[in-house]
């Protein structure tokens, strides 16, 4: 028995207040996000058309769009996922089910574990100082950044700038090659890769009328540049601040998430049906890839497609790979110079103008649709393949 | 010594008796026993066991033959050791991380804690069933023939005989013969546990591990588990643990008593619910502690 009675009226009344405090603190947080959402879509959609789609930043607000940043992100993103679903799947299988018996290897095992929690904590602006050293410089044991060491897939030439503004074109094997001196009926190639014959004009030579002609002349004081023409599997050691170096970066900030996300899905799959398969002389490997790992699918898969939308998200790791810079097209291979959403989002956001503070806007509203997308997505999936496992 | 446990050959199977189903009782179990040279060839044969948890020792010198081709019922309180003893018999207890395991078990004389033994092909031949039903979450076709594929590739037709005479071995065939290709979780829990046992036949092992198979089923299905039991009899060495003593009685031919982590005794079941040779097994029988 209760040494004095609380009335009831007063127990109710105090029930009644705690429920609408909740509810008042909880409406409150869902009201800023509504705020925020309405701004951005007030600000944004004026701008938001198919050209901000399609077209590439530019100096005017009114013709700027973000496509080279959306090809970005996207580049982005599949190469994270490649690398990093892999990597973390494997990690949080070794962690998870191949645990050591051994009591030191047990120390070492609870060690590693503690360290991949801590590193979901970590701020993403130091991976990206990480990813700086480690995958844009390599140590600097390849040579300089900007003056790779080893590198494959491209082709260079000399460039000549005509009299008549037409560029031709000398490929040369070795780049070291001191430069071409025009040589009169040597083949030469326009800006687009016809091949024609040199036209080579004397001191006193006037410039030909004829434009067929133009187009493949030169006078024999012209002075080659050197180019360097990247085709879509160029390579180099170190990676430079290209977009492979931003998805390795970003690869370092949801790793923690997709293993811990991984380990989670599979500690949810009941030890019965682990020895259920072992005790059919199933081997450890036999019984993770027959009953384990489809057993946790649905729930890697969510993992996964949340740390996706972490990573479109972030700004701060590629700002350190590839800075603010003025991208007007998507990357054509790994070691290409890239930009981001949320980087052209940081860059229009920076400015002093206020179209480009809207342009901002119309891409965060971009940008939140895509993580929408992918929140949408996962919950679908969560609900569509999630079965009963015992 | 052979040492490894890769060969093929398997031991001589005894001819299965008929048996009674329900009213099978212990004085029937002592009659029905082959002559006395039963433990001249014994599936098992147990030297001095101890198995340590850490720190914690729960078996203690236990010495035990199971003879081939019998049913084995383990008895005693819970905490004493029986689980323990049946999963050292398998090396289930592997899986445990920081236990030990002094003294030897002799599968068909050849030591199973050996270095060399490979414990997959171990477990093949000793089939382990659990106290509750496990079935994997796919169809009743594919339950079966998961243990035959992980040894390799079988073909359809072969292993559409081989599921079908695994089902009828567990007495499964008529009520789920329609519906191979459901999910295994859509059956009772005395169907999945029949299942359970139909994948353990399905490896073709000389021994059956079970684990308290009853316990989380109702009486009726306990009844057509307890059925399957005498009608596997001779054709598999079975070793059941059980804290249900009129199972022990009803099922087994030998009953082990354990307590405190050591075997109190270990006779005919009808001797063991007759005449107890120890006082602690006669207290236990008779309920005084349990």
């Amino acid at each position: 028995m209760a040494e004095r009675r609380v009335p009831l009226a007063k127990r109710h009344r105090k029930d009644r207040i705690f429920r609408r405090g909740c509810q008042i603190i909880a409406s409150m947080s869902a009201g800023i996000l509504a705020i925020l959402l309405i701004a951005i879509v007030f600000e944004g959609v004026g701008a938001l058309n198919a050209n901000f789609l399609s077209g590439a930043p530019d100096p005017d607000p009114a013709v700027a769009g973000m496509f080279p940043a959306i090809m970005g992100s996207l580049w982005l993103l599949v190469l994270t996922m490649l690398v990093a679903l892999p990597l973390g799947v494997a990690a949080a299988i070794v962690l998870e089910e191949f645990r050591p018996k051994h009591k030191v290897l047990r120390k070492a095992h609870a060690f590693i574990q503690l360290n991949i929690t801590n590193l979901s904590g970590v701020p993403s602006v130091v991976f990206g100082i990480l990813g700086l050293t480690v995958f844009v410089s390599m140590f600097g044991l390849f040579g300089n950044e900007r003056d790779p060491l080893l590198e494959t897939g491209a082709t260079y030439v000399d460039q000549f700038y005509n009299q008549g503004d037409f560029i031709i074109e000398v490929p040369i094997d070795d780049p070291m090659a001191p430069e071409t001196v025009p040589v009169d009926g040597m083949t030469i190639y326009t800006y687009e890769g016809t091949a024609m014959e040199l036209n080579l004009l004397g001191d006193d030579d006037d410039w030909p009328e004829d434009e067929e002609i133009a187009m493949r002349s030169l006078y024999s004081w012209d002075l080659p540049g050197r180019n360097k023409e990247r085709n879509w599997w160029y390579f180099r050691l170190p990676f430079g601040r290209g977009v492979l170096a931003g998805a390795l970066t970003l690869m370092l900030v949801i790793l923690p998430i997709i293993i811990i996300s991984s380990q989670e899905a599979l500690r949810a799959v009941p030890s019965s049906l682990r020895q259920a398969s072992l005790g059919l002389g199933a081997t450890p490997w036999q019984t993770v890839r027959r009953v384990t790992l489809p057993a946790a699918f649905p729930g890697i898969l969510t993992g996964a497609i949340i740390a996706m939308s972490r990573a479109i998200g972030e700004a701060a790791p590629l700002l350190m790979i590839a800075g603010i810079v003025f991208i007007t097209r998507a990357p054509s291979n790994l070691m290409d110079d890239f930009t981001a959403m949320p980087l052209q989002i940081y860059n229009w956001a920076g400015r002093p103008q206020k179209e480009f503070h809207d342009l901002a806007a119309s891409g965060i509203i971009v940008l939140l649709t895509a993580l929408l997308l992918f929140n949408a997505i996962a919950v679908f999936l969560r609900q569509k393949l999630q079965k009963p496992l015992s | 010594m052979e040492t490894t446990l890769v060969q093929e050959s398997k031991p001589p199977k005894e001819k299965a008796k008929p048996v009674s189903a329900l009213g099978m009782i212990a004085v029937d179990a002592a009659e029905r026993r082959t002559p006395a040279d039963e433990f001249a060839d014994p599936s098992f044969e147990v030297q001095q066991l101890d198995f340590f948890y850490g720190d914690n020792q729960a078996l203690t010198q236990v010495d035990m033959a199971i003879p081939r081709g019998e049913v084995t019922a383990l008895i005693g309180p819970s905490g004493c050791g029986k689980s323990t003893f049946l999963r050292t018999l398998n090396r289930m207890n592997d899986l445990v991380a920081e236990t030990r395991v002094e003294g030897k078990v002799l599968l068909d004389g050849q030591d199973i804690y050996h270095r060399q033994v490979d414990v997959v092909e171990l477990r093949r031949r000793v089939g382990m069933v659990f106290q509750r039903p496990n079935p994997f979450p796919i169809s009743i076709y594919e339950n079966i023939a998961y243990g035959p594929r992980l040894q390799g590739k079988v073909s359809k037709a072969d292993m559409d005989a081989l599921v079908e005479r695994c089902l009828h071995g567990a007495a499964l065939w008529d009520e789920v013969k329609d519906r191979l290709h459901t999910s295994a979780l859509g059956l009772s829990g005395g169907q999945q546990q029949r299942l359970c046992i139909a994948r353990a036949l399905a490896n073709e092992p000389e021994v059956l591990l079970l684990d308290e198979p009853a316990s989380a089923l109702d009486p009726k299905a306990t009844a057509r588990i307890e059925d399957l039991i005498g009608q596997l009899r001779g054709d598999y060495t079975i070793v059941i643990v059980t804290h249900n003593m009129q199972q022990a009685a009803r099922v087994s031919d030998h009953t082990g008593f354990f307590y405190k982590g050591r075997l109190v005794e270990c006779t005919p079941t009808a001797q063991m619910f007759t005449r107890p040779e120890h006082q602690e097994t006669e207290d236990y029988l008779t309920g005084r502690f349990g």
